[in-house]
């Protein structure tokens, strides 16, 4: 067996608008972990979505064993001995364990399921990768690192000897993640490869013997975790060089706290608590930067300020007013407005027109209504054409659905929907997420209008250059506390880069 | 433009159907022309018959209207069939019981009526809404609860038997009647009151803040929650309204058709509202050309069985084929919208 389990040769995927792998290389030996390191979007999961045979790529070569193949669908995949654990779980929750390991390879004793010879099997993988997993279990009764074993559990059924993992940690507790490291340590001792996907520095230098870096859709290096540092890999992440493509004009600031959050804790879907203690304050004309690598409590926290999430301790005031616990419509009317990270599942309703999405939310509003039983249209078109003006939106007519206008026109809307309330505070939530160059020097424009005219914004990015451009105080979310706050003038990417993985920084 | 295209397409699937039940009947060794003909004839050849078509056409109007107000907030309402006999029932009850003006009387005992299939909307929307209960089970299990209570009312046990030779309720007063338009024919007010109906449903849908609310949450809850749209009480409002329509359209045909309760008496009026609300593409005022073709069909079937040119069975194939061809696109693009929708749910869990 050659010693390079697969090589994959200047792999380049492109997507609409967005080149995922712009010619990557890659090689994965065995008996060996291989971390996947880089931040959100930079083309990891594409990557090994192309191994897997999820994606086809648009040029490159890959490798298996030696063997140059080509992976039409994930069944070549399986065939060749890989094996993925997606990080949303492909699992039937109603069937046993066993029931769902059935699918792939079904031993069978007429035309029944041979339980006996099957649990057998898995018993013995159970053993032999410390997988403590029951297979007459219920999936739907596991935990979520239960749930995960029986992933991995699967794959190795079928006979995986390459194994992706996709950010195996993001949902597991910290028990859970020592378990599941025993699990690839034994993996990797029997002479696997294994592929760990992740943005946690700390993990991939306790686990992986090699990490490869990727950054914006290119690897930036490959190195083995012994001859490297924490800092050296999250200056590879994250680079170093910031691009000025807008200017903050110099302002003067009243001091007034437009947003104070004070200890505020919130839960997530699942109960857990994923934003802890937090404190800050927005002041006026002011944009407050908050970084983080995502899944850290940024969607929560946004959630909680917008009225969309209860809070479960702590207290948040708008313009000195008490404001926790608000509902959107209440918060809306006391100026504070939100522009959502998913636009299109959120921020509109796809089918609506423009005109009607230009008064989401705004709906009962008196220029729009004349109480819940008559709108007034002839208004609402004038508004939706005046917004069409002001923002330059590119749409045939204002009765045209916004499912058929653009990403950058889509977000467009959203814009001239929730600055249109003239609000003091705007929380923005990756507002430039999924847009072209210009498309993001129109909203870094508007929100630094909203700045200059007094407003606090509150802008929520995994995108690190745009907060260095944008705020004049910048905070750092990990695991759902604010690991520091620094003005820009004493932020750099480093610093923050580091903050955002876990590092340790002296902070202010 | 996109009325053009949609009417073409209604109009293609009719000529595609009709052209497989020629096939069918010849297949059967039936006269394709004469089924045809008489077919045609039975649901439009002359005033008689034209109004059998309307009147066959009445209370379909109001369960196509009562599925599409649940379709429009993104819920299927299979109950309306068991929401128009609550609303048959009860507005037979109070047309027999209460003593009131005549108008008055028939107002009130319509009201009654909507009630009564408005409680067989609340209670799956507010289990859809506060416990997650499936709307389609729910109202169509709560279909059977409505047929078979009601059938037990007029039952020789039950408390309001009131002929000797049939199970149904005595007569109601005549105060309580919804007129008829001609004497001698049973075309009753209550077609005017559907058209009324479509149209102001049309507007609500489509010209209020509320009907904008209730088409947001169908359309994108996301959205519509982050809109500060209180997305379970719009869910409870559409179904509950949803029961109100099909529980007036069964008081209106007790009201202004039988005159009295009999059990079992609907052929399906219910479940011909959802053909009637997917054939309108879930449009309130498609929904009156929709109910007059399946009350043609109904009228024309019966028409071809007494002119004795096909049995009445090949008049409900003839039915079905129709129905499921005109339905059909529609329909894909439900399945497709659920099957994202469970996509969506799938990829969300963590």
């Amino acid at each position: 067996m050659p010693a390079e389990a697969v090589r994959m040769e200047g792999i380049v995927k492109r997507f609409p608008g967005v080149v995922a792998n712009a010619g990557i290389d890659f090689s994965l030996s065995w008996g060996e972990v291989h971390g996947l390191l880089g931040e959100n979007g930079a083309g990891k999961t594409v990557l090994m979505s192309i191994l897997y045979g999820l994606y086809q790529p648009d040029s490159g070569q890959i490798y298996v064993r030696g063997e140059p193949v080509r992976m039409k669908s994930p069944s070549v995949a399986i065939r060749l001995g890989i094996g993925m654990v997606h990080q949303h779980f492909m699992l039937v929750p109603r069937l046993t364990v066993l029931e769902n390991m059935a699918v792939g390879w079904e031993p069978c004793l007429g035309p029944f399921l041979h339980r006996a010879a099957m649990k057998k099997r898995i018993e013995a993988l159970v053993e032999q990768y410390g997988l403590s997993v029951d297979p007459e279990a219920r999936v739907e009764e596991l935990s979520v690192g239960e749930q995960q074993r029986v992933e991995i559990l699967k794959a190795l059924y079928r006979g995986a000897e390459i194994l992706i993992l996709d950010e195996p940690t993001a949902v597991l507790t910290e028990q859970e993640v020592e378990a599941l490291f025993k699990t690839v340590r034994a993996l990797r001792d029997q002479g696997k490869a294994v592929v760990f996907i992740t943005h946690k520095l700390h993990e991939a230098l306790a686990l992986c013997d090699r990490v490869t870096v990727l950054r914006k859709g290119k690897r930036v290096d490959t190195v083995p975790t012994s001859e490297t540092t924490p800092e050296k890999l999250a200056e590879m992440m994250v680079g170093r060089e910031v691009v000025f493509r807008v200017q903050p004009k110099p302002v003067s600031r009243e001091g007034k706290e437009l947003l104070r959050v004070e200890n505020l804790t919130v839960h997530d879907d699942r109960g857990l608590t994923a934003v802890q203690n937090v404190s800050f304050a927005l002041l006026d004309h002011e944009i407050l930067g908050i970084a983080g690598v995502e899944g850290n409590g940024q969607r929560e926290l946004v959630e909680a300020l917008t009225g969309l999430r209860p809070t479960k301790a702590g207290k948040v005031s708008l313009d000195g007013k008490e404001a926790t616990g608000l509902p959107a419509r209440e918060l809306a009317k006391l100026g504070l407005v939100h522009i959502p990270e998913d636009r299109q599942a959120t921020g509109l309703v796809l089918p609506f027109s423009l005109a009607e999405n230009v008064i989401l939310g705004r709906q009962r509003e008196n220029g729009f209504a004349l109480g819940p039983w008559a709108q007034l249209r002839h208004r609402i078109l004038h508004y939706a054409e005046e917004a069409v003006r002001t923002f330059s939106i590119v749409a045939p007519s204002v009765r045209t659905p916004v499912q058929n206008l653009s990403g950058g026109n889509q977000q467009r809307v959203v814009l001239a929907r929730e600055l249109g309330r003239e609000p003091k505070v705007v929380v923005a939530h990756q507002p430039t997420r999924g847009l072209d160059v210009a498309g993001m020097e129109f909203v870094w424009e508007r929100l630094l209008e909203l700045r200059e005219r007094g407003c606090g914004v509150l802008l929520v990015s995994m995108d690190l250059d745009e907060i260095l451009m944008l705020a004049d105080r910048v905070a750092v979310m990990y695991r759902g506390e604010i690991a520091g706050i620094w003005p820009r003038a004493e932020a750099n990417k480093y610093k923050l880069g580091l903050a955002m993985l876990g590092g340790k920084v002296a902070a202010r | 433009m996109r009325l053009a295209k949609e009417l073409a397409l209604v109009l293609a699937s009719l000529a595609l159907a009709l052209g497989i039940g020629a096939a069918v009947a010849q297949l059967s060794g039936l006269s394709p022309g004469a089924v045809y003909r008489e077919l045609w004839r039975g649901a439009f050849a002359d005033r008689y018959r034209l109004f059998q078509t309307l009147t066959q056409a009445t209370p379909i109007m109001f369960t196509s209207l009562s599925f599409l107000v649940a379709f429009r907030v993104g819920l299927f309402n299979i109950g309306a069939e068991g929401q128009l006999y609550m609303g048959a029932f009860f507005g037979a009850w109070a047309g027999f019981t209460f003593v009131l003006p005549p108008y008055v009387h028939t107002v009130v005992a319509l009201l009654v009526g909507a009630l009564a299939g408005a409680l067989f909307g609340f209670l799956p929307g507010w289990l859809r809404a506060r416990r997650g209960t499936n709307e389609f089970v729910s109202t169509m299990m709560l279909s059977y609860v409505a047929i078979y209570f009601t059938s037990w009312l007029v039952s020789p046990r039950g408390p309001y038997h009131g002929t000797q030779w049939a199970n149904q309720t005595v007569r109601i007063l005549r105060s309580a009647e919804l007129p008829r338009f001609v004497t001698g024919m049973q075309l009753h007010w209550g077609l005017a009151i559907a058209g009324i109906l479509s149209i102001f449903l049309w507007y609500f849908l489509f010209r209020t803040p509320r009907g904008y609310e209730l088409r947001a949450v169908g359309q994108n809850p996301g959205a519509a929650h982050y809109a500060g749209i209180d997305v379970p009480r719009t869910m409870i409002l559409a179904l509950t309204l949803a029961g109100a329509l099909a529980g007036l359209g069964g008081a209106a045909e007790i009201l202004g058709t039988h005159r009295r309760f009999i059990e079992f008496f609907s052929p399906g009026y219910g479940w011909d509202g959802i053909a009637g609300g997917l054939i309108a593409r879930a449009h309130p005022l498609a929904v009156i050309p929709a109910a007059i073709l399946i009350g043609a069909l109904r009228a024309g079937g019966m028409g071809m069985d007494r002119a004795g040119v096909a049995p009445a069975d090949f008049a409900s194939v003839l039915q079905g084929i129709v129905i499921f061809f005109v339905v059909a696109p529609e329909l894909f693009r439900v399945f497709r919208r659920i099957r994202r929708e469970r996509r969506a749910l799938v990829h969300s869990q963590p």
